[in-house]
C-alpha cells in the first residue's frame, strides 16, 4: 500500500484554513449535539449553501466535523439533564443520568468522551485501511453494477431503518418519483414538468434537503409545548478514575467494533449501533441488573459505538458513491455541489478530498476530546436559549441560504413546499430519510440502468449474467424475501425476548 | 390560610424566604415557596434542583413552619402565575424580594415585582437583600 497520498492528506488538513474549518465544524457539531431537536442532518442541510463559497476539501471537512461532533455533544445533555440531544444518545440516558444523580456526572462525561475518541479513532484507522481496497475493487464496476448497487441501497435503507417498513418504502418510492422530474438526460423528453420551465430543469437536491431536513424539523419542534424545564446542572470533576476506565475498557473495545461494522451497513448508522452496543454489554454483563442504575459500561458502549459508526458510514460514500444513511446523502449532495462525483474514482482523481476528509477526522477527534472535557459547562449554556428565539433565526438562515444558491425565489418556495411535506410526513410517521436517499440514488439508478441496457443492446438478462451485478441482484432478492423467510422460520427470537423480559 | 413566597436563587430570594418563614411562624400559617421557571428553553438558570429544594424545606422545618415547594411554569407573565396561585391556595399574603434597579434599567425594562405589587389582590410584603 502506497502511503504517500495518506501523508499528503495530512498536509492538506494541516493547512491553517482547513484546520479552522475543522474547528468550526466540530464546535457547531457540539453545539447542535447539545441542543435537542436540531440534529446533524438538519444542520448540514441548512449549511449546504455556505459550502458553495469555500473549497471542496474545507467544505467537506467542516460538514464531517458537524456530523461526528454532534455525537459527542448529544451525550452531554443525556447525562446531565436526561434529555438526549441526539437520537444516537438515547440509550446513554439510562446509565448516564443515573451516574449524574450519584454525583458522578463528570465520570460519565469523561468516559463518554474517551470512548468516543477511541471509537472514532479505531473507525478512522479502519476507514484508512478498508476504503482504498473497496474503492479499488469497485473500479471494475460498470453501469449495470451501479444500477444494482443503487437498488440494493434503496431497499436496505427502507428495510433496515427504524420505524414502519411499509411507510419507509412508500417514502422511498416518492423519492424515486421526484428524481424522475425534469428533462430526460438521454432523450430530452419532459417528464412530470406540467409545462413549467422551472420543473423542466429537474428538482435540485439542495431545496429538497433543506426543506425535508431543515425546515420540517424546525416546524416539528415548534409544536412541542416545552412543559419540562430543568435546573442548571453542575458538572464536577470530569476525569474518570482508573477503576472506571478499567471497567469501561472492554465496553469501549466492543463498542468500537460494533459501531464500525454497523456504520458501514446502509440504514444502520449511529442510532442502531448505539442500541446494539448497549444491548450487547447488558447481555454480557455478570450483573445485568446494574444497568440503568449507573453502570459505566452503559455509557461507554453506546457512546463509543455511535462515534465509530458515524465515522465508518463514510466508507460506502467515499468508495462506492452510495450514501449509507440520510446524513451521508447530504454529504453526497455537498460533494456534488462542489463538482465532485463520489465513487471509486474519488481516491485517484481527488486524493486531496479523499485523504483530506479522512485525516481531518483524526484532528477533529483530538479537538473534540480537548474541548469536551473541560468545556462542558460552556456548551450546556446554549440550552438556556428559548426555541422561540432560535427557530425564527434558523428559518431565516435556511430561506436565505436557499435563495443564494441560484438567486431564484422559486427555490425558496421549493424549500417551503418540502418543509411542509417533511412536517406532514413526520406527523404521520414517515421518515424523510428514505425519500432523500432514494432521490439521490434514483437518478444514479436510472442513468446506470439505461446505460447498461445500451451496452447490452436492450437485453435485460445482461444484468443477471454479469458476475458482480448478478450477485448483487441475488442479494436484492434475498433482502426482499427476508421478511417472508423469517416468518416461515420458527420464531425463536421473540421467545427469547419474552424470556429476557421475565428475567 | 397560606403565605406565598417568591423565590429565586439570589440574595433577594433568600431574603424573601427568610421574611416569609418568619411571617409564617408568627401567624402560624403554611408557607408555599414558589420557584417558577420560564417555559421554553430546556434549562432555566433560576430554577433550583431537588437538593436545593430540600434544603429550603429543611430551613422551613427548622423555623417550625409547615412549608411546600412549587415550581409551576410561567410563560411571558409571571404576575398572572402568582395571581392564579393566590386564588388556588387562598393565600393571605405574598412575599417577594426587590432588587435595586438603575435609572436606565427602569427606563428600558419592566419589572415583574412592580406588577405583582400593583396587581395582587392580597397584601404584598417586599424585602431587600441583606446588606
Amino acid at each position: 500500500m502506497d502511503i504517500s497520498p495518506i501523508l499528503d492528506g495530512f498536509g492538506v488538513v494541516l493547512e491553517p484554513t482547513n484546520l479552522l474549518y475543522c474547528l468550526i465544524g466540530v464546535i457547531i457539531g457540539m453545539l447542535i449535539g447539545v441542543l435537542p431537536g436540531l440534529g446533524p442532518g438538519a444542520t448540514i442541510a441548512i449549511l449546504l449553501p455556505i459550502t458553495y463559497g469555500i473549497g471542496p476539501v474545507s467544505a467537506i471537512i467542516m460538514l464531517a466535523g458537524i456530523f461526528y461532533g454532534a455525537q459527542y455533544g448529544g451525550t452531554i445533555t443525556s447525562v446531565l439533564l436526561r434529555l438526549p440531544g441526539e437520537a444516537s444518545s438515547v440509550v446513554t440516558v439510562f446509565d448516564g443520568f443515573a451516574l449524574a444523580k450519584q454525583g458522578k456526572a463528570g465520570t460519565a462525561l469523561g468516559i463518554a468522551a474517551i470512548g468516543s475518541f477511541i471509537g472514532g479513532t479505531v473507525s478512522i484507522i479502519g476507514l484508512t485501511l478498508v476504503a482504498p481496497v473497496v474503492a479499488g475493487f469497485a473500479l471494475d464496476f460498470g453501469p449495470p453494477e451501479y444500477a444494482a448497487l443503487g437498488i440494493l441501497g434503496v431497499l436496505l435503507i427502507s428495510s433496515i431503518g427504524n420505524g414502519n417498513k411499509l411507510k419507509a418504502i412508500i417514502a422511498a418510492c416518492v423519492g424515486l418519483l421526484i428524481a424522475t422530474v425534469g428533462r430526460d438526460t438521454f432523450t430530452g423528453a419532459e417528464r412530470f414538468t406540467f409545462g413549467s420551465l422551472n420543473l423542466a430543469e429537474g428538482i435540485d437536491f439542495i431545496p429538497i434537503a433543506m426543506g425535508l431536513f431543515g425546515l420540517s424539523e424546525i416546524l416539528y419542534n415548534l409544536e412541542e409545548r416545552h412543559n419540562q424545564v430543568h435546573a442548571p446542572a453542575k458538572v464536577g470533576n470530569v476525569w474518570p478514575s482508573r477503576k472506571d476506565l478499567g471497567q469501561a475498557s472492554g465496553a469501549i473495545g466492543r463498542g468500537s467494533l460494533i459501531g464500525f461494522v454497523l456504520g458501514v451497513l446502509p440504514g444502520g448508522g449511529a442510532v442502531l449501533s448505539s442500541l446494539a452496543a448497549y444491548a450487547l454489554e447488558k447481555r454480557r454483563a455478570k450483573q445485568p441488573e446494574r444497568f440503568g442504575k449507573g453502570a459505566v459500561e452503559g455509557v461507554a458502549a453506546p457512546e463509543t459505538a455511535n462515534n465509530a459508526a458515524a465515522t465508518s458510514s463514510f466508507i460506502p460514500l467515499l468508495t462506492l458513491g452510495i450514501p449509507a444513511n440520510a446524513t451521508m446523502a447530504l454529504m453526497f449532495g455537498a460533494l456534488l455541489i462542489q463538482g465532485i462525483q463520489p465513487g471509486p474514482q474519488l481516491v485517484t482523481e481527488h486524493p486531496d478530498v479523499f485523504w483530506g476528509v479522512i485525516n481531518s477526522m483524526y484532528i477533529g477527534n483530538i479537538l473534540l476530546l480537548i474541548m469536551s472535557i473541560p468545556m462542558v459547562g460552556v456548551f450546556v449554556r446554549i440550552l438556556r436559549v428559548r426555541p422561540a428565539i432560535m427557530a425564527p433565526i434558523t428559518v431565516l438562515i435556511t430561506l436565505l441560504g436557499a435563495y443564494t444558491v441560484r438567486n431564484q425565489v422559486y427555490d425558496i418556495f421549493l424549500v417551503i413546499a418540502f418543509g411542509v411535506l417533511g412536517y406532514l410526513m413526520k406527523k404521520f410517521g414517515f421518515e424523510p430519510g428514505p425519500l432523500v436517499l432514494a432521490f439521490v440514488l434514483g437518478s444514479m439508478i436510472e442513468s446506470s440502468a439505461r446505460q447498461g441496457l445500451l451496452i447490452f443492446g436492450g437485453d435485460p438478462t445482461g444484468f443477471v449474467t454479469r458476475p458482480i451485478s448478478g450477485t448483487i441482484f441475488a442479494l436484492i432478492l434475498a433482502v426482499a424475501a427476508w421478511p417472508l423467510i423469517r416468518k416461515a422460520l420458527p420464531r425463536k427470537t421473540s421467545v427469547e425476548r419474552v424470556e429476557e423480559k421475565i428475567k | 390560610m397560606t403565605i406565598l413566597v417568591g423565590y429565586l436563587p439570589t440574595p433577594e430570594g433568600e431574603a424573601a424566604v427568610d421574611a416569609g418563614l418568619r411571617e409564617g411562624a408568627l401567624r402560624g400559617e403554611r408557607v408555599i415557596i414558589v420557584n417558577s421557571p420560564r417555559r421554553g428553553a430546556p434549562v432555566d438558570e433560576h430554577m433550583i434542583d431537588d437538593a436545593a429544594g430540600a434544603e429550603l424545606l429543611r430551613r422551613a422545618r427548622a423555623a417550625g413552619v409547615d412549608a411546600e415547594l412549587r415550581q409551576p411554569l410561567h410563560d411571558d407573565d409571571l404576575p398572572e402565575t402568582f395571581e392564579a396561585l393566590v386564588k388556588e391556595t387562598g393565600a393571605t399574603l405574598v412575599v417577594i424580594g426587590l432588587r435595586h434597579r438603575s435609572l436606565v434599567g427602569k427606563f428600558i425594562m419592566g419589572s415583574e415585582a412592580q406588577r405583582i405589587l400593583m396587581e395582587s389582590t392580597v397584601p404584598v410584603l417586599t424585602v431587600k437583600a441583606a446588606q
